[in-house]
């Protein structure tokens, strides 16, 4: 099976600092880590390879410095990286991106499954990862939570928040995962070493066969106005009285209230 | 002169490090009340390739060096000295000799699965009347054949009755004292061969010690590490790098309560102010830091020698004879700095005090560290 994830390096902290003036993200200073999300898309591919063979590659658009965190996941178990890194994909917006990403994939030629994390813990659109598979013209599920692969039928729990589907797929798929998907695996020694001397690939334009009006900025339609944090959507009840027997019976009062039982 | 870690290195310290917090941190202190022997971490480590770091591929392990397997234990004992113990000595103790002393074919059998961490390692010196005079050891092994049929005891036995493997001194020829000792590979399971008691100890309590039976054992000539009276040149070159191992652990207990130390003196208000902010307080912290540092130069470099074939014996004991004792003084002024919260178990740094006391008595204890340096210098 051939296995494509594509992975972003996200600043460490929860508190991406934006610029007031041109509303992008602060990069400076700040230490840089894999999206933890693509860990998780990338524990899925290793796994899938481990129970049904094939190769996994891990993409990424991004600056140079991006090849330490795909060493990162070359170090975990990953069999090839490949870097697409250009100026003229500076100030990309999501369709930007995906634009790139999509043609980097369609260079690299086959390919049954492509992961993505569920969202960039920076960028949070969680729009990247279902544009691919719209330019790829290629079927997509997203929030996985569970993956089964039986030929070419792919069978995944999709989660809700309040529960999950059941969803069948035929490959060629882009799936992207939740956290709750499994537990990265460490790196090991060994991959770290053969990781350090990797040669990373770094793809530019004049690569891939693209439309230099679609990258970059100038590919970029998106206007940020104003970011903000969205108000919790549903806040939840703590009873919390003195003692747990209390607790309990005001729960069943709630609940019973409500028609629950 | 150059104090720069590769990238590798730094890699590899950093991978450690993480492991260390996320899989060994969080139970130090349940399997230290609990005396819990945790196999389990001792697999991940294996799976990692943390148990043959140093050694060749061609051997099973990562093929790294010393330096990188120094910083291992650093940070493996920097959140648990129990894990660092039981990987210095499977390292540096068992699986060395073997690498060193072996033959091609002891390599296979028995180095790669040590290296692989399929299986465990331990190193069976220590006899109840012989402790630092390893002259006076009785185990005796006596040839029959295609085999050696090994008599005696060994107490304090680190991994003891969890290795799989055992290196194993006996006399071969009790007329010519330490001359006729020899070193033996002995697995477990092997008819004969037994274990007694775990002991109970201050510190290190995740770590487990036992005394080892051999009645009758016989086990196959090929196990022989070496030459026959070899044995004791082979236990005092193991414990040479053993000592960076110790050294490393010692360092790695040091280290973590500076960390400990420095995070509370900033936190805890007396006086309407940090602790820290009380020279009494921050000069103590100021040596403890000076310490940690003058401690992780002699630990490197004695790894850096080690690593490229440089004479490492002095700087070995010079190491573990520093790292140990600024291990013991740094734990002791950790808990001075937490107060009465120090003393008790809500806290790591008794923990770490009472793990750092065995770092000056195990693997030659310090006065030992001293003969060895003052027969070095005043040669
Ligand atoms: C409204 C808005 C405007 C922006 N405008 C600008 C701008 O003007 N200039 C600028 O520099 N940046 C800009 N950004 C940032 C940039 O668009 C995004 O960081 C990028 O497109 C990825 O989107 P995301 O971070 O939301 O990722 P998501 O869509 O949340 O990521 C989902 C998944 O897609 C994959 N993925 C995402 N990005 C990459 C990548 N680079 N390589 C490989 N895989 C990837 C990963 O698997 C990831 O888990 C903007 C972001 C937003 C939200
Ligand atoms: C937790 C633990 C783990 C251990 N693990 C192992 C192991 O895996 N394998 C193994 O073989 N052994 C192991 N040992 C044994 C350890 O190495 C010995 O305890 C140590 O070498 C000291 O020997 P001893 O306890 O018999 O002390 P003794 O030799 O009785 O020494 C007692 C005191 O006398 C001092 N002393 C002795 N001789 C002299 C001298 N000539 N000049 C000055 N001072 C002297 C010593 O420094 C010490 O202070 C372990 C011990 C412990 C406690």
């Amino acid at each position: 099976m051939e296995i494509l994830v594509c992975i972003k390096q996200v600043p460490d902290t929860a508190e991406v600092k934006i610029d007031p003036v041109t509303n992008t993200l602060i990069r400076q200073g700040v230490p840089s880590i894999v999206n933890p999300f693509d860990k998780n898309a990338l524990e899925a591919a290793l796994q899938l390879k481990d129970k049904h063979g094939g190769k996994v590659t891990v993409i990424s658009m991004g600056p140079p410095q991006a090849k330490e965190a795909l060493r990162e996941c070359l170090a975990m178990g990953a069999d090839n990286a490949i870097l697409v890194s250009d100026r003229a994909f500076g100030g990309s917006d999501t369709l930007a991106t995906s634009y790139t990403l999509a043609a980097t994939i369609r260079k690299i030629g086959t390919y049954d499954l492509i992961f993505c994390g569920k969202q960039a813990i920076d960028g949070d659109t969680a729009q990247v990862g279902p544009e691919i598979a719209e330019h790829l013209g290629i079927a997509q599920i997203t929030y996985v939570a569970k993956i089964e692969v039986n030929g070419d039928t792919v069978s995944v729990e999709r989660e809700y928040e309040e529960g999950y589907g059941v969803i069948e797929g035929k490959l060629p798929l882009l799936i992207s995962v939740v956290k709750s998907i499994n537990e990265p695996r460490y790196p090991t020694i060994k991959g770290t070493m053969k990781a350090n001397r990797a040669e990373i690939p770094v793809w530019t334009m004049a690569d891939l066969d693209v439309d230099e009006q679609k990258l970059g900025l100038k590919g970029s339609p998106t206007q940020v106005r104003r970011i903000f944090t969205p108000p919790q959507r549903t806040e939840g009840v703590i009873i919390q009285k003195d003692t747990a027997w209390e607790s309990v019976a005001v729960l069943i009062q709630k609940l019973s209230d409500a028609k629950i039982i | 002169m150059n104090f720069e870690l590769t990238k590798e290195q730094e890699d590899i310290r950093s991978m450690i490090r993480d492991f260390a917090e996320k899989s060994v941190a969080p139970t130090a202190a349940e399997r230290d009340e609990k005396e819990y022997f945790p196999r389990e971490i001792f697999d991940q480590m294996g799976e990692l390739g943390i148990l043959g770091l140093p050694y060749p591929e061609e051997y099973g392990g990562a093929g790294s060096d010393f330096l990188s397997y120094a910083m291992a234990v650093e940070e493996i004992s920097r959140v648990c000295a129990s894990t660092g113990i039981g990987l210095s000595v499977h390292v540096s103790l068992c699986s060395w000799p073997i690498f060193h002393y072996g033959t091609e074919e002891q390599k296979q059998k028995f180095l790669r699965p040590l290296a692989e961490g399929t299986k465990l390692g331990a190193f069976g010196l220590t006899e109840p009347n012989a402790g630092t005079d390893a002259s006076a050891a009785t185990t005796t092994a006596v040839k029959d054949g295609d085999h050696y049929i090994l008599n005696g005891a060994k107490i304090f036995n680190t991994n003891g009755g969890e290795a799989e493997i055992e290196v194993i001194f006996a006399s071969t020829d009790k007329a010519a004292g330490l001359k006729g000792m020899s070193a033996f590979i002995v697995e477990k399971g092997t008819p004969g061969l037994s274990f007694g008691k775990k002991e109970v100890k201050m510190g290190i309590r995740s770590s487990v010690q036992r005394e080892v039976f051999m009645k009758d054992c016989r086990i196959p000539a090929a196990n022989l590490l070496g030459k026959e009276g070899q044995g004791f040149k082979i236990a005092m070159t193991a414990l040479d790098g053993g000592r960076i191992g110790v050294a490393a652990q010692s360092l790695g207990i040091a280290q973590g309560a500076l960390e400990q130390a420095i995070k509370y003196s900033k936190e805890r208000v007396q006086f309407g102010k940090p602790i820290s902010s009380n020279q009494a307080i921050a000069f103590k912290i100021a040596d403890m830091a000076a310490k940690v540092e003058g401690a992780r130069l002699l630990v490197y470099r004695a790894a850096y020698h080690k690593s490229h074939h440089l004479p490492y014996s002095k700087e070995a004991a010079m190491a573990k004879l520093v790292a140990s004792d600024a291990a013991m003084s740094v734990t002791t002024d950790a808990v001075q700095i937490f107060g009465g919260y120090g003393y008790t178990r809500e806290y790591p740094v008794e923990r770490m005090m009472r793990d750092a006391k065995i770092t000056q008595i195990y693997e030659g204890t310090n006065e030992v560290q001293r003969m060895v340096i003052s027969g070095a210098v005043l040669r």
